[in-house]
């Protein structure tokens, strides 16, 4: 197993140098640069010309590539052009905004997914499992950004029951440590906090949450009537066990390998998926602030921040593959 | 193997029959191509159905409610959203339809290419997808229109390109599991050229696969299509793209929510289509295909 | 008629203003400005965006200043000066008494200081960022300020190497506040997250993304804030933001969008304050592409674009149709010369005159951005298609996202593009020269008249004299029509009714310390 684990992370390493290549070809393939953004309208030519200098954009591409890779290796990603931070600390700030969203999303698809699915699987035909699954199939053709505009205007502007951006209202109290703003009011005992965070955390975690629901509905609908199709399950209802416990104890366990890799396959989306939601609901987080990076070519923040979203979608796919062994000792490492 | 013995049994009966036969059995896929029919006819009978010139603004009637003149009311330009949605779907069909058929070209080439020679070949080649299956895929998509430049058709290719993995993937993985069987060598044993073995032997094996992944992204394709236009990426104004009809909607929540909820209604149903029809076809080419 | 209201409006305002000033005014309370997005940097001489400005100019002084609401020139750390003959030494006498909120002494020496600081490139605290507004006033590094000399404590010299009449004006904008030279040496590289200055706020916190949070600097030097506390909150989406201003969570906001004016004038909770015109939207045709060489085509186009309507439909009627590509509320403002009126007759009669009775096809360029001037490109530039078309002519939309856009327009590479600018200093310079300038257009526009014309008023300290030069400059630009010259906007900023005495500055931002919030 640990063999197996290392031998997988090895195999990580070229992929993510294929992927740092990539974003630097790709930041300066496009046209423009930072110079051109600092300066708007005012980007007069001698202006402009100085500016590049100053910020060492005239030297050719592969001193700039190397000095790039250089930094890199050395864990050095360098600062972010427009705010002059260090990209680290920009992406300390802004991911766990992201990762709290898509946490809160997957639980929302999870929690409303599976029991979904298990209850169409087991009445299977009925008015439910018919509804269940039409909703499910309009949740995957919805896109994710009207269905937060039609969520903002019905329930922050018709009802007004949820804010309709950012994390957190203005005049709450509450000083960040983790940036996960739910567990940092937690462990300060902060809950005016908590409540408010959790209030604003409601809308665009359900939008984007929608589509990864829908798909985790129908996986687990379609994994758990496989599954109620074999043999040793049509036994076990024969020998009189209780239904109950054939569904959720025998049924559920075998059915739970697929699952396991949509949801685990979903969040990894789900990371990267913010972009729109973020988007829509002021959301301070990662996705919203690469798009703005790569308008703004922030060179060195488009690289970092890509090259860490890359790590964290592989190093998700990896647990989900090892996961596998948690729910079924069947499946074998060498 | 089930189809091998059906094949024996039956045989005058074509597999593409049958399937064709379970698939109008199939209340879902038959949903699916009514809806994606009734769309094709929209798009092309646009100028008959349109009630107005979907171009034509007045920048004095903006914002008007669904009444009996616009019956879906009117959109920031003052034009008739009804209108525009039809032409709309002409848009769509087509982003969706060519996206597509760019991945599904390209993908089952290198597919092909990497599964069949197999070695160094298949590890570069798939190496590469991964490294682009790593990537956020909108943020790729939308570094690659930067580089190009907000058009429909950048926007297009954009897509194409995030979507070529999943292609060649599917194909690998099928040719790899067919390469080795008894059948194939004995082709190559009867002198057959590589490119005979690939399209007679090895590309049918993988149709079934490829034609339910196929119609399945071209519902996702519209949907990246009508998000990158969304981020004003994709379409230009003043084409009636369902996304692009969404792109300004959000200023206007408050004042006029009709500008924001048809188009996306009309995505809704288009996407809807392709998707049944995908399901339809799972189920009626491989019962046995995992629903992933 | 519209300008008419518009005009009553901008007095009622402006009396409004004048009666609520009158009133007592309340001490303290917590005033939070929501805004399109957060502060790049709050060291001022780096930064170039007005977010950064907003908040920079609460927590610095300049030497001079603008009296609030205009860009008339008034003393502020620098309490008078005087300039040689010759235009080239200007001297300053600073106020006594100041301090810096870290206790640190306002001096000529730290004055010195900071103009070092900004304008050598090997001085030691010449580091943190490109000091690009600096050298974009005064011509790079060390530019044409060539001496600082301390004459004396309150006492500073500046020997500028070539004469430039707007000194003075230049020395009052925002990004050369004054920053206190012992923060600038303990912070280095991040002073920018620590800014200290003369100001009547002092920063408090700073949630980087988030929030700004400034506290009343007790010790100003002027009459302590009114307000105890302003918090700028970033909240990127115009209509986000307006509705958290209607359920009451922010006090006020910028970047209202024209949709939402009616709902601000229909709301007895809120109110709008305009700011003073003083940008040009424009849209430039490019010479160097046919048929734009052809001054008959370019004037064709002035008359085919009916800017009222435009106005009326995306600008909420807050608006002034432009004829000049300065705004009125400039000194040097030609307000003899008569505008293109909307007329697709003559057009048409125009574009026969040139031959192209038939029309033709061309690349029309909109914004992709929201800019105070043109606050929505895309729409506008479907209007501006849709009356092309009515004279036969076909215009094909295209973008590029900000930085492209700057980078192809700067490079000549749009046949045509909407684009516009905001004034820095209030001086006629910052818009004719700048812009239409043979060395500066973007449009391949080339006039050696006005260049010699131009040249000639920046080197002329006599006002009056400039002000005919720059009369001449614009009629010879009116007859070249390089521009179809759009609007001057008047952009709408949304508050509570209880916020008052809230005077909005033409230059983009303000100080707010004569601001106070009624119970």
């Amino acid at each position: 197993m640990i063999n197996y684990i290392i031998k997988r992370l090895l195999a990580l390493i070229p992929i993510l140098i294929g992927v740092a290549v990539i974003v630097f070809l790709i930041v300066h393939l496009i046209p423009g640069d930072p110079a051109q953004t600092m300066l708007g309208e005012r980007a007069t030519d001698a202006a402009l010309a100085r500016l590049r200098e100053q910020m060492g954009l005239n030297d050719p591409l592969y001193i700039q590539f190397w000095r790039y890779i250089k930094d890199l290796l050395r864990g050095d990603m360098g600062r972010s052009i427009m705010s002059n931070n260090p990209v680290i600390t920009e992406l300390q700030a802004r991911f766990p905004a992201t990762l709290e969203l898509s946490f809160f999303a997957i639980i929302f698809a999870v929690g409303v997914g599976v029991p979904a699915g298990i209850f169409a699987s087991i009445n299977q035909n009925s008015w439910f499992d018919n509804l269940s699954m039409v909703i499910a199939l309009m949740g995957v053709s919805m896109p994710i950004f009207w269905l937060g505009l039609m969520f903002i205007w019905l329930f922050a502007v018709q009802l007004g029951w949820f804010p309709p951006s950012s994390r957190l209202g203005v005049g709450i109290d509450f000083t960040p440590i983790t940036n996960l703003y739910v567990v940092d009011s937690i462990i300060q005992l902060n809950f005016t906090a908590l409540v408010d965070i959790l209030h604003h955390l409601v809308l665009p975690a359900i939008a984007l949450g929608t589509i990864p629901m829908a798909i985790i509905a129908r996986m687990t609908r379609s994994s758990m009537l496989e599954v109620l199709r074999k043999d040793y399950i049509r036994t076990a209802f024969a020998k009189g066990l209780q239904r109950k416990v054939v569904i959720f104890k025998h049924a559920l366990k075998n059915a739970l390998v697929p699952i396991i890799t949509v949801v685990g396959l979903q969040f990894g989306v789900l990371l990267g998926g913010a972009v729109m939601t973020e988007t829509i609901f002021s959301w301070p987080g990662l996705g919203k602030y690469l798009v703005d990076a790569i308008y703004a070519r922030d060179f060195p923040v488009v690289q970092g921040g890509i090259l860490f979203f890359a790590t964290v979608f592989v190093l998700v796919n990896l647990i989900v593959d090892l996961s596998y062994a948690l729910v079924d000792p069947r499946i074998q490492y060498e | 193997m089930a189809e091998k013995n059906n094949k024996v049994l039956k045989k005058n009966s074509n597999p593409w029959l049958e399937a064709w036969r379970r698939l109008l059995k199939s209340k879902i896929g038959v949903a699916g191509m009514a809806i994606i029919v009734l769309l094709l006819l929209v798009a092309i009978f646009a100028p008959m159905l349109a009630p107005y010139d979907p171009y034509e603004q007045n920048i004095l009637s903006r914002y008007k409610s669904p009444s009996a003149q616009h019956i879906l009311g009117t959109d920031e330009m003052g034009r008739d959203i009804l209108s525009r949605i039809i032409y709309g779907s002409r848009i769509s069909l087509q982003v969706g339809l060519f996206a597509v058929l760019m991945a599904l070209v390209i993908g089952v080439g290198l597919g092909l290419i990497a599964g069949y020679y197999g070695g160094k070949l298949d590890m570069i080649i798939m190496r590469f997808m991964d490294i682009m299956l790593a990537f956020p895929s909108i943020l790729l998509a939308i570094g690659i229109v930067a580089i190009l430049g907000p058009q429909l058709k950048n926007a297009m290719l954009a897509i194409g390109i995030i979507n070529i993995p999943r292609f060649a993937r599917i194909i690998r993985s099928s040719i790899i599991s067919i390469k080795e069987s008894e059948y194939i060598s004995a082709a190559k044993a009867l002198g057959a050229g590589d490119a005979r073995i690939i399209f007679k032997h090895l590309l049918p094996n993988a149709m079934a696969p490829l034609i339910v992944q196929t119609t399945l992204s071209i519902a996702t394709a519209i949907l990246e299509a009508a998000a990158l236009s969304f981020l004003g990426l994709g379409a230009q104004p003043p084409s009636p793209e369902w996304g692009a009809m969404l792109s300004d909607a959000r200023s206007s929540l408050q004042k006029a929510p009709w500008v924001a909820t048809f188009p996306g209604l009309a995505i809704i149903f288009g996407v809807l289509g392709f998707n049944l029809l995908g399901d339809g076809l799972r189920d009626a080419l491989d019962p046995k295909m995992k629903n992933v | 008629m519209k300008k008419i209201i518009l005009t009553t409006f901008i007095l009622l305002v402006l009396m409004s203003v004048v009666v609520t000033g009158a009133m007592a005014q309340q001490q303290g309370g917590t005033l939070v400005f929501g805004r399109g997005g957060d502060s790049v940097g709050l060291d001022p001489i780096q930064v170039t965006d007005g977010e950064s400005f907003k908040v920079t100019q609460q927590i610095y002084d300049t030497l001079v200043d603008y009296t609030p609401g205009t860009t008339e020139v008034e003393p502020a750390l620098a309490t008078d000066w005087e300039v040689s003959d010759d235009g080239l030494t200007w001297t300053f006498h600073l106020r006594e008494g100041v301090q810096f909120h870290d206790g640190t002494p306002f001096n000529a020496e730290a004055v010195k200081f900071n103009f070092d600081r900004w304008r050598l490139e090997d001085n030691p605290y010449h580091i943190g960022g490109e000091f690009t507004y600096y050298s974009y006033m005064f011509q790079g590094f060390p530019g044409i300020i060539q001496e600082v000399n301390v004459v004396d404590d309150y006492t500073i010299e500046f020997v500028l190497s070539e004469k430039q009449a707007p000194f003075l004006n230049n020395l009052a904008m925002v990004p050369f506040g004054i920053a206190s030279p012992t923060a600038v040496k303990k912070y280095g590289e991040d002073y920018f997250k620590h800014p200290v200055g003369t100001g009547a706020y002092v920063l408090d916190e700073w949630r980087q993304g988030d929030r700004v949070i400034l506290k009343a600097n007790e010790n100003y030097w002027r009459e302590r804030a009114y307000l105890d506390e302003i918090v700028f909150r970033s909240i990127p989406d115009n209509s986000a933001r307006f509705m958290e201003l209607q359920s009451g969570t922010i006090d006020m906001m910028d970047g209202v969008s024209p949709e939402d004016v009616e709902s601000v004038n229909s709301n007895d909770q809120l109110q709008l304050s305009l700011r003073p015109s003083m940008n040009v939207g424009y849209f430039a045709m490019n010479f160097n592409f046919e048929p734009f060489d052809n001054v008959k085509v370019r004037k064709a186009f002035n008359y085919a674009i009916d800017k009222q309507a435009i106005i009326d439909a995306f600008y909420a009627g807050l608006a002034e149709p432009a004829k000049n590509p300065m705004p009125p509320s400039i000194w040097g403002y030609n307000d003899d010369i008569e505008a293109y009126d909307y007329n697709p007759e003559k057009a048409k009669e125009l574009l026969t005159e040139a031959g192209y009775e038939d029309g033709f096809e061309f690349d029309l360029w909109y914004l992709p951005v929201p800019r105070p001037y043109i606050p929505q490109g895309k729409f506008i530039a479907q209007a501006i298609q849709s009356y092309l078309s009515d004279i036969g002519v076909t215009a094909n939309l295209v973008t590029y996202d900000w930085s492209t856009y700057l980078d192809k327009t700067e490079h000549q590479e749009a046949p045509t593009y909407m684009l516009g600018w905001t004034g820095d200093n209030g001086d006629p310079d910052n818009f004719l020269y700048v812009l239409l300038d043979k060395t500066n257009s973007n449009n391949a526009y080339v006039s050696e008249e006005l260049h010699d014309i131009l040249v000639e008023a920046q080197k002329t300290m006599d006002h009056e004299k400039r002000v005919e030069l720059y009369n001449q400059a614009q009629e010879i630009i009116h007859e070249d029509a390089p521009w179809v010259p759009l609007v001057h906007s008047t952009p709408p900023i949304a508050l509570k009714s209880n916020v008052k005495n809230y005077i909005p500055n033409p230059t983009g931002t303000e100080k707010l310390h004569r601001v106070w919030l009624e119970n």
